[in-house]
């Protein structure tokens, strides 16, 4: 064999093992999909691993691009469990086959959100934590407008707020198709439409990810943003002028969500874990880590800095209804058609 | 018998026999006791579809050890046959048995299925391959060239396993049925969507329809990328700049540059609240405005990005132009710019359109800038990501949006062919060369330095800035010196064990240099072997065979990871979650560029010398090491640069391959702009550029500059040019 086919069948060898070979890799430990932010990711995995001895292998996607994720490997699941982000994705994810059923002792010491999070997913998901929308207000930047602050929904459509409101876009944001939802409910759905499409006039920019509206009001791009609450304390307390709003009217929330994926390795070692976020100890972790949802164990302290849920007027949200894929399907292709469409 | 006929059969024959099939442990007899079942045991023991490949092992021997004439004929027959034979039972049996219901209708059900293939598998496919080309070439094809046939069989089938197959899989999910529709009539109407084609935002108070935002964006920042790419080129090669090194240095930088960096650091600058916006308003009483949101920030922010790319490739061509002929030009009364216009703007035809064609396709499959910058402006990569990830969670809508994507690509593939056209690009031929490559003429020269020197200034700027960046408390708001951000990321300790890695973002780069640096030349060695078998060879099917190493390219890395995941989680092919997937994904994906370069490059090699070569005797293999691969010099830094660098700074593509144990620096990276904390992202993107800057600079050294008959130190040194003028 001459030196260009030896080195030929070299290359070509070393590449396909390479492929191929490496497959073999596989090692018992817990594979979570970690849906909040990677502070606390860590801070729960640490915990879980000294407390039970348990190694984890944790990734931190957002809870679409682990939805979409688990959806893909479904025929072979690599996943054992999911932990956090926003519950949608996790009753799409329910809806369509793709979690265990699991029903734990714990049930009972969580708060009633949680607990109806799991009968209206067939006990497939779970509450671990809430949080509420409201806004977040660049108070410098108002205050330099010598505008108001808003008070109320609808307030934001006002014409002194013309160009400053950012929302995400309720296509690719859970978030901002958790506002609609919210608004849907609160003033019904003609109504929240027509509200909708003034609101168009008073928009600086839909933002993809559900997040940015935040950011961009700490650092003054816009001065009033669309939010979950929680994270716009994150902001207040790194420093920036931004200041947190629970709207007059009512408010919905999200519900951060856990559960097992069907079929994944380490069925076992996925219900300790579920177990272990359940309590008070992993619940805790969450301040630690500045994050400052309310947690779903009804025993959990909150954190100094979280958003009163108490303090605000929470919607009775329906999460079955909205959280279903029709009608999601419905309420966007609406959206899309009667103002995304809009220049 | 040629020994390579011996060599394929041993290979084969111990996949077979001898080294697991399967990746996974499994329940098959092992051999010996100990060693996990190979294709022959397995194959006794229960699944009886591994033994045929046993057949296809054996045929051929007897004509081997024979020295029979019709050992190419034996060959091909158990190539082909094994190859094929594989590729159906590994899609007929899945995981847990038959994959189509019909097939249990047909056979009746099964009690077993099978996972992924391993090495025994993968050797002995690799085998069969070979037993196929070795068996054309015995019997003529490719003139008989076992190492052309070789090649193109081995890059064929890897194509069509890495990047024909899954993208197939994700473009099917376009015909999902939908809302009652049947497949076809889902699909029509995903690809005849309003948001997608809309015109309304000439002829009514809608938006214009994203593919028009995506071609506008892309046909700009392709122009742009090209012009600027090639002014660079020609400064560099073309005057006596004084600060060449310094220019090639900044025009290098944002390639090395992770996504979301550069995007940051022009909104930190030009943002309503930038620091250029804030200045202005404070000194000339304008009002800030968000115009940086939408096509001009886009813009900027890849033609900051891309630039680099286009004068990578350009430069290999500009430096490749033969002064010969300008010289020939000039000596037969042409003027500078008669003979710039005649000579030598032509014969840099095909690495501008190389150029313009991977600036457009660059910007179309761009994810990170649009996502930062974008504002309102929708542009098909953002909106698959999103079809796929966001709230609609509907893969059929992302893998329409994707073949719309795609045809776009082509087309402008197709258009940039035509431009090029067929004519005659050669400039280095066999002959002695002498004399120095034609200055500029004047206007033509002050034109290119207003275009590049601006343009690097403001680069050098940006990057200060960035640098900057990562030693403030909090960029715009704190300003005060801390070295906070650097120790939270690359935090080291003294344990009882000896060093603790503890800083926060260790774990991702050690994982990002190692698949960087596996990829990087496997990469670079296929993609110039393609290019070979582009310009070199003919054979049927060339045409398909070239759009198809495009392919990956041209569609998004959201698209590709996912298609990556469907394709590779199971059977016969499982390996999600592995390093492997993540080079896998890598060197397919760079590969387009490595072949681009090598193209533009040997378009410009005169046939002669291969076949000065070949005449001497020169096996192809020789030719391609000892005559072509001296003169690829710029093409081969170009493509493992490209390849290191990407398979850092990628990041649409691996969102969805990153596992826990093998996460890569840009996903980490994006999780730290989402959250704001830009000075750790910031920081830890400069350690990477300092890495990759590194890094680029001992690849210059080891591959070294090419080296053509001619005073190549008036191109790299530009002496002043009163001699030839």
């Amino acid at each position: 064999m001459s030196l260009s086919t030896r080195r030929q069948a070299l290359a070509a060898t070393a590449f396909l093992a390479l492929a191929f070979g490496t497959a073999g890799a596989k090692a018992q430990d817990l594979v979570v999909y970690c849906g909040v932010q990677e502070e606390w990711c860590q801070a729960m995995m640490n915990a879980f691993t000294k407390e039970t001895g348990i190694k984890v292998a944790m990734t931190r996607k957002s809870a679409g691009e682990t939805y979409a994720q688990i959806k893909a490997e479904s025929a072979n699941p690599k996943g054992d469990l999911w932990w956090g982000g926003t519950g949608d994705a996790f009753l799409q994810a329910a809806e369509d086959n793709l979690l265990a059923e699991y029903k734990s002792p714990k049930l009972g010491e969580l708060h009633p959100w949680a607990q109806r999070q799991a009968t209206d997913s067939g006990y497939r998901v779970v509450g671990i934590y809430a949080g509420g929308l409201g806004f977040a207000v660049n108070t410098e930047i108002l205050a330099q407008k010598k505008v108001k602050e808003p008070a109320c929904w609808a307030d934001l459509v006002k014409p002194e707020y013309k160009g400053e409101i950012q929302i995400a876009n309720p296509n690719s944001s859970g978030t901002a198709y958790a506002a609609i939802a919210t608004l849907v409910q609160i003033f019904g759905e003609n109504p929240a439409y027509d509200y909708l499409k003034q609101l168009h006039g008073n928009i600086a920019q839909y933002t993809k990810s559900g997040a940015a509206p935040v950011i961009a009001v700490a650092r003054g791009e816009a001065s009033i943003g669309v939010i979950f609450m929680h994270d716009a304390v994150v902001q207040t307390e790194a420093g920036f002028p931004v200041k947190t709003i629970a709207p007059c009217e009512g408010t919905g929330y999200e519900i951060g969500s856990m559960a097992i994926i069907k079929g994944g390795p380490n069925p076992e070692l996925a219900k300790k874990f579920y177990e272990f976020a359940l309590t008070v100890k992993g619940q805790m972790t969450a301040d630690t880590a500045h994050s400052y949802q309310v947690q779903s164990n009804v025993a959990t302290p909150l954190s100094k800095f979280a958003p009163r849920l108490e303090k605000i007027k929470l919607i009775d949200y329906d999460f079955k209804k909205f959280g279903a894929t029709a009608e999601r399907k419905r309420l966007l292709a609406r959206w899309d058609s009667e103002i995304g469409s809009l220049r | 018998m040629f020994r390579s006929h011996a060599i394929w059969l041993v290979i084969g024959w111990i996949g077979w026999a001898i080294l697991p099939w399967y990746a996974f442990p499994t329940t098959y007899p092992p051999l010996l006791g100990a060693l996990p079942a190979s294709g022959l045991t397995a194959g006794f023991g229960g699944a009886p579809w591994l033994l045929p490949f046993g057949l296809c092992l054996a045929l051929p021997v007897p004509f081997v050890v024979a020295r029979s004439r019709h050992v190419g004929a034996a060959l091909v027959v158990a190539g082909g046959g094994g190859l094929a034979w594989m590729v159906l039972e590994g899609f007929a049996l899945g995981l847990r048995g038959w994959s189509h219901p019909f097939l249990a209708d047909l056979f009746g059900p099964i009690g077993t299925g099978q996972v992924g293939m391993g090495w025994g598998g993968a050797a002995t496919a690799l085998a069969l391959l070979f037993f196929l080309t070795l068996g054309l070439a015995a019997r003529g094809a490719m003139k008989g060239d076992r190492f052309t046939t070789g090649a193109i069989g081995f890059l064929v089938a890897t194509i069509l396993l890495f990047v024909f197959w899954p993208v197939t899989t994700v473009f099917s999910q376009a015909m999902l049925p939908d809302d009652g529709l049947s497949g076809p009539a889902a699909l029509v109407a995903r690809l005849t969507a309003r948001d997608i084609w809309s015109l309304g935002c000439f002829n009514g108070p809608t938006r214009c329809g994203v593919v028009w935002n995506s071609m506008l964006l892309g046909i700009a920042c392709g122009l742009i990328t090209t012009v600027l790419g090639l002014a660079f080129a020609l400064v560099a090669t073309r005057t006596a700049f004084p600060f060449k090194k310094m220019m090639r240095l900044l025009t290098v930088l944002p390639i090395i540059t992770p996504p979301f960096v550069i995007g940051l650091a022009v909104i930190l600058l030009f943002g309503r609240n930038g620091t250029v916006t804030l200045f202005l308003t404070q000194n000339f009483g304008l009002t800030g405005t968000r115009w940086i949101y939408g096509l001009p920030g886009i813009l900027l922010t890849q033609a900051l990005a891309f630039t680099p790319i286009a004068f990578l490739m350009l430069i290999g061509v500009v430096q490749g132009i033969a002064p010969s002929m300008e010289e020939a030009a000039q000596t037969l009364r042409a003027g500078r710019w008669q003979t710039f216009r005649r000579v030598t703007w032509p014969l840099m035809r095909p690495g501008l359109a190389n150029a313009f064609l991977v600036g457009f396709i660059e910007s179309l499959a761009d994810f990170g800038n649009p996502l930062v910058m974008g504002g309102g402006y929708e542009v098909l990569s953002t909106k698959i990501f999103y079809a796929v990830v966001g709230a609609q969670n509907d893969p059929g809508r992302a893998a329409a949006l994707g073949i719309v994507l795609l045809a776009l690509c082509v087309a402008v593939f197709m258009i940039q062919r035509r431009w090029v056209g067929s004519g005659s690009y050669t400039t280095v031929g066999g002959k002695g060369f002498s004399g120095t490559p034609a200055e500029l003429p004047k206007p033509l020269k002050w034109l290119v330095y207003g275009t590049a020197v601006p343009w690097a200034a403001f680069t050098f700027l940006l990057y200060g800035l960035i640098l900057y960046g990562g030693f403030v408390e909090n960029w715009g708001r704190n300003n005060a010196f801390t070295l906070r951000h650097y120790v939270t990321a690359f935090g080291l300790d003294w344990g009882v064990d000896g060093l603790l890695w503890t800083g926060r973002v260790w774990n991702s780069l050690f994982t990002t240099l190692e698949v960087a640096g596996v990829a990087a030349p496997i990469t670079a060695a296929m993609g110039l072997i393609t290019a070979y078998l582009l310009v070199r060879q003919r054979f049927a099917g060339q045409a398909t065979f070239e759009f198809m190493t495009m392919l990956s390219f041209a569609i998004p890395g959201t698209v590709v990871g996912v298609s990556y995941i469907l394709a590779f989680n199971q059977p016969p092919i499982e390996f999600t979650g592995t390093a492997a997937i993540l080079v896998v994904c890598f060197v397919f994906r760079n590969m387009p560029v490595a072949i681009r370069a090598g193209v533009a490059s040997m378009s410009q090699l005169d046939k002669n010398l291969d076949e000065c070569a070949l005449t001497l005797g020169a096996t192809s293999t020789q030719t391609i090491r000892r005559v072509i691969m001296p003169l690829l010099r710029p093409a081969i830094v170009a493509s493992l640069v490209y390849a290191f660098v990407r398979a850092i700074t990628s990041v649409s593509a691996v969102i969805f391959l990153v596992s826990a144990r093998h996460d890569m620096a840009t996903s980490y990276i994006v999780g730290r702009v989402e959250l704001g904390e830009f000075g750790l992202a910031i920081a830890y993107s400069s350690a990477l550029i300092v890495l990759m800057g590194l890094v680029i600079l001992v690849i210059q050294w080891l591959v070294g500059e090419r080296r053509i008959a001619r005073p190549s130190t008036g191109v790299a040194n530009a002496r002043p040019r009163e001699v030839a003028a």
